[in-house]
């Protein structure tokens, strides 16, 4: 039974999507549907505006020059890193160090933190449906000490096994688990905090890979209580090249450095270099200044679409609406494909954002995906860098429609019309 | 371009209704081929004779290009010898890459239809994988990538 478009209830509406110019635009003569946010969201003009602005008026080196630019440009870039706080829901702001996305902040995490401590025959968990940047890091880790990566269970559902998971982590010595917040493939979101008490009970520390989580879910670092969450910046409407790394203060204080060079000394001689303190030990040369100041542009813009005195307030709120919106059209979406013969839907756990995972019968991904793209609707096919779900699904790739704050209900519509027009075509 | 143009009559019926599709059972020549960017992989099970490619078959996962595509070479080059196959192979490679004015390849036969590709620069490895992986089972390689 299909749900009535009138009772979905969407927060958003065309004010927003007035605000991504990159929206208005057609695609083979018809209107753009952009419904492939899970690899990257599109910029309001309230970001595009403030990267503008940097480059016009206030670019400058960080954290290094007397002059007016330097300053103006520092502090919008110290100020972002506080928004990201905010955002987190961090103790400290000396907890988020910024990174190049969240794959840079695994490899720091593998790098500066496991390494040391990685012994031979130690176990690094992850789960099934783990995007490779929350597994390779850990392969190319465990090859050197003599470790081994094993993966935890998940269910047809596309659910995390947590029995599996519970003998995984009584069975084995294991000193890492790294876990994906929200499936980048199937939507899935995962009893995070959960599992990184069992990870916690069994002796072993957490990373959470919150890629797919920023853009859907509002976060908070301390009630998770993972040892480490990571960040994709642009996926929250903020430009690429920018990732966090938030990491308990304790843990980061204690870690070597993950690259040497500028703004990570605090001296340096040939007798002896000593290190900044945290974050910027591990911000070593020159940051990605204006994706910064953009991401905290973009932290600003979210806040303002809940008014609010208070920061975190703005971003709760903002993150439940945004949450409300996607499932709404998710759930639509999956509804609608679902009533077309030979559609199977792939990750249909009870927890889920806004991500829509589908094969067919009657068409290959690829083939969906360039045929959608004729209609003007973007979705992305493949195996969204996830190779090892992709075989415990039995599927060599999928297609997904992912849904942000600026899609509507037509769209979902407009994508189940155009995989009909895919079967008449195919079949 | 119109879709239709890439996705010709032709192109569905061999996607639906594979040709040679299978696996030889005493294959002389044998070679798996990967799209590592899609996860998309075909296989070739050959049998050749001295010089000639007597008989070959695919089977895989993949696209109807490259299903298609993989179809079609099993028709084009059974009983060709691998001079032979290997000419076909350039040809097409030029055919699905070449930009500007498309040259005529009317010599390719069916296989020409695949021509459309190239206004598809991502789907273009597509309709390449199958050939990619004949050449390497000729050479006695037995994994290719389209990297």
């Amino acid at each position: 039974m299909t749900i009535a478009l009138e009772s979905i209830a969407l927060p958003f509406g065309q004010e927003i999507r007035d605000q991504f110019p990159v929206l208005s635009q057609e695609v083979y003569g018809k209107p753009l549907a952009y419904l492939d946010n899970a690899a990257t969201s599109q910029k309001p003009l309230a970001v595009i505006e403030a990267m503008d602005r940097i480059w016009r008026c206030d670019n400058s080196n960080v954290h290094r020059g007397v002059h007016a630019l330097s300053q103006r440009a520092t502090k919008d870039f110290d100020r972002a890193r506080q928004s990201v706080k905010t955002l987190l829901n961090a103790a400290s702001e000396m907890e988020v160090v910024f990174t190049k996305g969240c794959t840079e902040a695994v490899n720091l995490v593998a790098h500066s933190f496991l390494r040391p401590k990685l012994q031979p025959g130690d176990v690094i968990l992850v789960t099934t449906m783990e995007h490779h940047s929350n597994i390779v890091p850990w392969q190319i880790l465990a090859e050197e000490k003599g470790a081994i990566v094993l993966p935890i269970p998940i269910t047809d559902e596309g659910e995390v096994d947590l029995e599996g998971y519970a003998d995984l982590l009584h069975q084995h010595p294991v000193k890492m688990v790294g876990l994906v917040y929200v499936s980048n493939s199937l939507g899935t979101i995962n009893p995070a905090k959960q599992m990184v008490a069992m990870a916690h009970s069994a002796g072993a520390f957490a990373l959470v890979d919150g890629a797919q989580a920023g853009p859907h879910i509002a976060i908070d670092v301390q009630d998770l209580n993972a040892d480490f969450f990571t960040l994709s910046c642009h996926k929250i409407y903020a430009p690429t090249g920018v990732g966090v790394l938030y990491g308990k203060l304790a843990h980061l204080e204690a870690m070597p450095p993950y690259q040497g060079g500028g703004d990570m000394i605090r001296t340096v001689s040939f007798e002896k270099t000593t290190y900044a303190e945290v974050p910027s030990k591990f911000e070593a040369g020159t940051p990605n200044i204006g994706g910064v100041i953009g991401l905290g542009a973009a932290i600003k813009w979210l806040a303002s679409l809940s008014p609010s005195p208070d920061l975190r307030t703005s971003l709760v709120e903002t993150m439940a609406k945004i949450h409300d919106h996607e499932v709404g059209l998710m759930r639509y979406a999956a509804d609608l494909l679902s009533e077309i013969p030979g559609v199977q839907l792939r990750g249909t756990s009870k927890e889920k954002a806004g991500i829509v995972s589908f094969t067919t019968s009657f068409a290959h991904p690829h083939d969906l995906g360039t045929i959608l793209d004729h209609e003007g609707i973007a979705i992305r096919a493949g195996h969204h860098c996830c190779m090892p779900l992709m075989k415990r699904l039995g599927v060599p790739a999928t297609a997904r429609a992912s849904f942000a704050l600026y899609n509507t209900a037509e769209e979902a519509e407009r994508l189940a019309k155009a995989v009909i027009k895919a079967r008449e075509m195919m079949a | 371009m119109e879709l239709r143009e890439l996705y010709q009559e032709v192109i569905l019926d061999h996607n639906r209704n594979p040709r040679n599709h299978g696996t030889l059972e005493d294959p002389t020549n044998q070679a798996e081929g990967h799209n590592p960017l899609c996860g998309d992989n075909v296989r070739l099970t050959l049998v050749t004779d001295g010089d000639r490619l007597v008989d070959i078959r695919f089977d895989g996962q993949g696209c109807a290009i490259s299903t298609a595509s993989a179809s079609l070479m099993t028709e084009a080059v059974k009983g060709k010898t691998r001079a032979e196959a290997e000419a076909i192979f350039r040809e097409f490679q030029q055919m699905v890459t070449e930009t500007g004015d498309a040259t005529d390849h009317s010599d390719l036969g069916d296989l020409e239809i695949l021509g459309g590709v190239r206004e598809y620069p991502v789907r273009i490895k597509c309709a390449t994988l199958p050939w990619h992986t004949l050449h390497a089972a000729l050479q006695g390689q037995t994994e290719v990538s389209t990297e």
